[in-house]
């Protein structure tokens, strides 16, 4: 049996009100690489900062065995000296510097406060070479892509002799292909004898990687799966973190009648706003039938956000060609009003960046798209205002003691209704939902699958994009497979699979 | 206990002022509070409110500010001074060309911030340097006097007294009484169609205890009024730019706008608002008001010359900054506003009375300032801990 590189006995962190961890025990193994799973605000990433020291020795009880001592650390550089790195989720890169600045910020080389650039770049090369990076570490950060950055972020945490990776969800903003670039490196590390904790949502991911999964549930760890011991399928962890078996991850919709046309979209062609010889999408031709879901697939960087958001009113890009019909008759969008005038929505991909306004509430997000409805001469009627969002809260069932709630207070999965019944309120036709489930935890996945079939059962026409295969295999009725700004292929339901649809980006890319 | 901590906390700015204000007149052995100094109070400040009711709009869209208010000031008066007395305009006509002369400048800067996407504080900071020059330039470093009494009337004057007591102005108090009976009735049917509806409503102790406070604090105000000249135009003037621009913020869709834009431009955007032109509003706004403070510092002045609206803009943003305004955009009051403008000109008030050295004013303001914005700081962080 492998030596026990770290442990976490009896941990217990309270916040005013909330005990986020309660009595959590891990275990892990030197040189294997081990999940963190569980729903979001499980307190796996609690767990994590008190591991690393940004919650200080004292904040929190119980003990860190790591390396056969008992550690307190106070801060992020403790645990650093003593080979234990923390990669976040969100990307932690100064944009204007280069990968070799960024790569020793804070652990600069050279000596009495003089950089040895020499140095610096020679190491850089050398630890960008270790994560597969051809690139010079004399370029500029912000000309990488996410994946490539991310691979960066690893790179910095290896000048810092970690000998304990812990990667927060390191692939919620890769594309396929580049997520498996990294998880194929953390198993390259571990064959090399780094240990490793990995937490993720992506439960094939954690599937591929790893050795053991640890669920945490509501601040406890429920139970620890072992690969070699214990056949590990996505099923079996899902149960875990709900605490029951979801027999299905897609609720079934009954009798829905899908209708007739009720957008079309032909020969639509954007080019970049900043760049306007670059096509972004390129001569692409949809339709989407009353009463029917319709799936978008495609990596990130397809083009898809751009092509919903220039038929949304031209939101986005320059040089917008193509016809756009609605209900059968060509429309021109001059601008977003117009387009929530012919009622189209556009749920956006990034609800915090673009999609809510954090620091008001719950009431006033609901309105923002629709406001006019509610103001008689322009005056916001706050009995009409309030009852509106009361009744969306209590349809699309948000979790919030009032609606004057910040919506910056609400998590993932209730900020994403807060979106949804933005957009419902604005009472569209057409409902273009971009990656609606990103980033939140399985149940409220479901309970957005179960108000997206609520939508089409009305009558109204869903466009969902996504970059999960399970979820547009599961929700949709007919499917676009989107690859470099084209679509490559139309499949419906029935006949699709994974492996028809990666097949075809695929063929597209050599045809490319 | 915890309630008295929050309301303490919901109206510190409330409380430092009322203590500021005691803390003075025991300093000036009453002075303070006398009937001439009250009235020199709104006399002294009255561009301070408008102005920075205009600073509130632009700081709510994005903590964005107008550098140029100061310099428009002076250059509007200068243009004002001309037209009424070097070219013999009648006051009408001239204060209609000011206004326009102002929406123009507005417009101008308006359209460079909104649509040029040039930063809010270059653009103005280039108003700032040019306007002034631009009116001393006019002036010829002379100063334009012998303004119209028509016009002087208008700002520095006083709402007549219909009653005619000798030694206390009973319109004034008239005045003063029937503003907290339509306060008090506003604030109890507010509550009653609230508890009507089932919504959530204040409890009757704090609906009570704020119409007692109002009403104490107007009555005194308008008492002391009485005993000096009675109503000035100027507190007119503030009165209705204040509550009108209380409505727009707190009632009308175009107000919550500004506020969700400073909150995420983008999601605003996205939801088929126009941000370029609230932007652009918010820029025309700030210099209709600013002829506003023009018209009330030419008059206060009673001549046009370089030095008129010197650091405007600086009181206007600080009276923003002390009321609680959010320099990061998306949040704040006109109420809040008008706080920390009183605050601000009373403590000016004060320590012109004890004789403080001006250079030393001026540190003591400074200081309040940043108190106040690491306060506000300190106290949100609290919240989101909790």
């Amino acid at each position: 049996m492998a030596k026990i590189l770290l442990e976490m006995k009896n941990i217990t962190k309270t916040f005013p009100g909330v005990k986020a961890l309660d009595n959590v025990n891990l275990q892990v193994e030197e040189g294997e690489i081990h999940a963190l799973v569980g729903e979001n605000g499980a307190g796996k990433s609690t767990l994590m900062n008190v591991l690393s020291g940004i919650y200080p020795y004292g904040t929190y009880e119980g003990d860190i065995i790591y390396d056969g001592e008992v550690c307190n650390f106070n801060t992020i550089k403790d645990s650093e000296e003593k080979g234990i790195v923390i990669i976040h989720q969100e990307l932690a890169l100064v944009p204007y510097m280069t990968i070799g600045e960024n790569m020793f910020l804070g652990n600069e080389r050279g000596k009495k406060g003089a950089i040895d650039w020499n140095e610096t770049y020679a190491e850089a090369d050398k630890y960008l070479k270790m994560v597969g990076l051809s690139e010079s570490s004399r370029t500029l950060v912000k000309e990488l892509g996410t994946g490539k950055q991310q691979m960066v972020e690893i790179a910095k945490a290896l000048a810092k002799h970690a000998k304990l990776l812990i990667l927060d969800e390191p692939t919620s903003s890769l594309n396929e292909s580049d997520s498996k670039a990294l998880l194929d490196l953390m198993l390259k590390f571990k064959k090399e004898g780094m240990t490793s904790i990995i937490i993720s949502h992506k439960l094939n991911e954690v599937a591929y990687v790893a050795d053991k999964i640890t669920v945490v549930r509501d601040g406890s760890t429920i139970e620890t799966l072992d690969k070699h011991t214990t056949e590990i399928s996505e099923d079996r962890i899902i149960k875990g973190m709900v605490g029951r078996e979801l027999t299905d991850r897609f609720p079934k919709r009954h009798d829905v009648k899908i209708g007739d046309i009720n957008m079309e979209v032909d020969n639509w062609t954007v080019y970049h706003p900043l760049y306007p010889e670059r096509k972004v999408v390129d001569n692409v031709s949809l339709n989407v039938r009353k009463g029917e879901v319709v799936g978008i697939y495609g990596l990130m960087g397809a083009g898809r956000t751009e092509l919903a958001m220039s038929v949304f009113g031209h939101a986005y890009g320059t040089g917008i060609s193509g016809t756009l019909k609605l209900d059968g008759k060509e429309v021109h969008l001059k601008n977003i009003k117009d387009a929530i005038k012919h009622k189209i929505a556009y749920v956006t991909e990034d609800r915090k960046g673009n999609g809510l306004v954090l620091s008001n509430s719950i009431k006033i997000n609901t309105t923002l798209a629709n406001l006019d409805s509610i103001s008689p001469n322009k005056i916001v009627d706050p009995d009409k205002e309030y009852q509106v969002a009361v009744e969306y809260k209590e349809k699309l069932k948000t979790k919030t003691p009032s609606v004057e709630q910040k919506v910056g207070n609400l998590s993932g999965g209730n900020q994403q209704k807060v979106l949804l019944a933005k957009w419902m309120f604005a009472d569209p036709d057409v409902l273009i939902l971009d990656e609606p489930t990103r980033g939140i935890d399985v149940g409220a996945k479901y309970e957005i699958y179960c108000i997206i079939n609520d939508l089409v059962a009305a009558g109204k026409s869903v466009i969902m994009i996504s970059s999960e295969l399970p979820e547009v295999l599961g929700m949709s009725d007919r499917i676009y497979i989107m690859n470099e700004g084209r679509f490559v292929g139309e499949l419906n339901a029935e006949e699709a699979t994974q492996e028809i649809i990666m097949s075809n980006i695929l063929k597209s890319g050599e045809g490319a | 206990m915890k309630n008295l901590v929050q309301v303490l906390r919901k109206h510190t700015m409330q409380i430092v002022l009322v203590l500021a204000l005691l803390f003075f007149t025991l300093m000036t052995q009453g002075k303070m509070l006398s009937p001439a100094n009250m009235s020199a109070l709104i006399a002294q400040n009255a561009y301070v409110f408008i102005l920075a009711t205009g600073m509130l709009m632009c700081m709510l869209t994005g903590g964005n500010i107008d550098l140029s208010v100061g310099s428009a000031v002076c250059l509007l008066d200068v243009l004002g001074g001309i037209m009424m007395v070097r070219v013999g305009l009648p006051v009408p006509v001239a204060m209609l060309l000011m206004l326009v002369c102002g929406l123009i400048i507005g417009s101008v800067l308006g359209y460079v911030i909104a649509y040029l996407n040039i930063p809010p504080w270059i653009a103005t900071l280039a108003g700032y340097l040019a306007f002034r020059g631009w009116g001393t330039a006019l002036l010829g470093n002379a100063t334009i006097g012998g303004i119209p009494d028509g016009f002087l009337n208008l700002f520095n004057g006083t709402v007549p007294d219909i009653f005619g007591v000798e030694g206390f102005n009973v319109t004034c108090f008239a005045a003063g009484i029937i503003v907290c009976l339509v306060y008090t009735f506003i604030e109890i049917r507010t509550r009653a169609t609230k508890l009507k509806k089932g919504y959530e409503a204040d409890t009757l102790t704090s609906v009570v205890v704020r119409c007692v406070i109002i009403c104490v604090v107007v009555l005194f105000y308008t008492y002391k009024l009485a005993l000096s000249q009675g109503i000035p135009m100027n507190l007119v003037w503030v009165m209705l730019v204040v509550l009108v621009y209380n409505f727009i913020t707190s009632k009308t869709t175009i107000g919550r706008y500004f506020y969700t834009i400073g909150g995420n431009v983008e999601a605003t955007r996205l939801s088929g608002i126009d941000t370029k032109r609230i932007y652009f509003l918010a820029y025309l706004n700030m210099q209709f008001l600013t002829v506003i403070a023009a018209w009330m510092t030419l008059a206060r002045q009673t001549s046009a010359a370089g030095s008129n609206g010197t650091n405007f803009e600086m009181d206007a943003i600080s009276a923003c900054v002390v009321g609680g305004v959010s320099a990061y955009g998306g949040s704040g009051t006109v109420f809040g506003m008008v706080v920390g403008a009183t605050l601000i000109g009373v403590i000016n008030m004060g320590m012109n009375l004890m004789g403080i050295d001006a250079n030393w004013q001026k540190v003591v303001k400074g200081l309040v300032l940043l108190a106040a914005v690491v306060f506000e700081i300190l106290n949100n962080k609290d919240k989101t801990k909790a």
